[in-house]
């Protein structure tokens, strides 16, 4: 049966097969969900156990952050775009909006590193303080799904050249856009509840 | 799920717009008020939960598809499990230490 195509349907949602690697896909980005949630959970706990170390306010450069949140957050958008195209069936339109996209967040990945380089010239490493050791692994966890991100958006951008629009290449393109969603929305509780929250008290 | 959209992605640049005035308002009420603590994380709070409600029902259609029941049932089960992880945590944490 999983080669039964409907054809009234979207090409990623064509096939038995691709509707349920789509439905696994929304079922794993619940566990990333619970993820993300066990390293917010430390990250409350400890965000105040400076050790003598520097505080948010010492480190934190609000401007650079916002920046890097426009950043991701236009890159989610393109990345709407992108998926908007393949459903009109526009092959040059979906690999440049994905084009886009990645260098939206290639510039978010070298903000954050940045970013990290000028914590550790401030003194502000993983073993200076618990508060310290939980931003990174939080901020860290994130940025190394973009960087997982950008490599398999990557590849699936080769896939689209050499292969053109199928059933299987629109649905890895779209589960990747799923994929992508979800790393901004991890990142406006990280802007909330990390930058905001450390730059107010 | 439509298979031929119309031209022009009006949910998506809507979804923009609406994300980048939720992240400039809390970006400003953050740090341009002088609100109490308490208040200013309950509103910009709100606002991330808002925004995020953008994502995933304009920009990742959650409830798109055959199985959108499936995805909404899913992804609350995941809101509450962060809810209850989170929120105890701190709770469990920060509330009986001091006293022993």
């Amino acid at each position: 049966m999983s080669s039964k195509i409907d054809h009234s349907l979207p090409l990623e949602y064509q096939t038995e097969q691709n509707r349920l690697n789509i439905l696994g896909f929304w079922i794993f980005l619940g566990a990333e969900i619970v993820l993300f949630a066990t390293l917010f959970g430390v990250y409350g706990v400890l965000y105040q156990r400076y050790a003598g170390g520097p505080t948010h306010q010492d480190i934190i450069m609000i401007k650079d952050v916002l920046i890097q949140t426009v950043l991701l957050l236009t890159s989610s958008f393109t990345m709407g775009i992108a998926i908007f195209e393949m459903r009109r069936q526009q092959l040059k339109g979906l690999i440049f909006w994905l084009v886009i996209t990645l260098l939206l967040g290639s510039g978010f990945l070298f903000m954050e590193i940045n970013e990290f380089i000028h914590y550790v010239h401030l003194g502000a490493t993983m073993q200076t303080s618990a508060f310290l050791s939980s931003l990174f692994v939080l901020l860290g966890t994130h940025g190394a799904h973009v960087t997982f991100g950008i490599i398999w958006a990557i590849m699936v951008i080769i896939q689209l050249v050499r292969r053109g629009l199928t059933p299987t290449t629109a649905r890895k393109t779209f589960i990747i856009g799923l994929y992508w969603h979800f790393l901004d929305v991890v990142w406006i509780f990280i802007f909330t509840f990390v930058y905001l929250k450390g730059m107010v008290g | 799920m439509e298979k031929h959209t119309n031209r022009f992605p009006i949910s998506h640049v809507l979804g923009f717009i609406f994300s980048l005035i939720l992240t400039f308002g809390a970006a400003f009420i953050a740090l341009k008020t002088n609100l109490s603590f308490k208040v200013i994380m309950w509103i910009i709070g709100t606002l991330a939960v808002l925004q995020a409600g953008i994502q995933l029902f304009m920009f990742m259609h959650l409830r798109e598809g055959e199985d959108g029941k499936t995805n909404v049932i899913n992804i609350i089960y995941g809101v509450f499990m962060t809810v209850v992880i989170v929120v105890g945590s701190i709770w469990v944490m920060s509330a009986g230490h001091a006293t022993h």
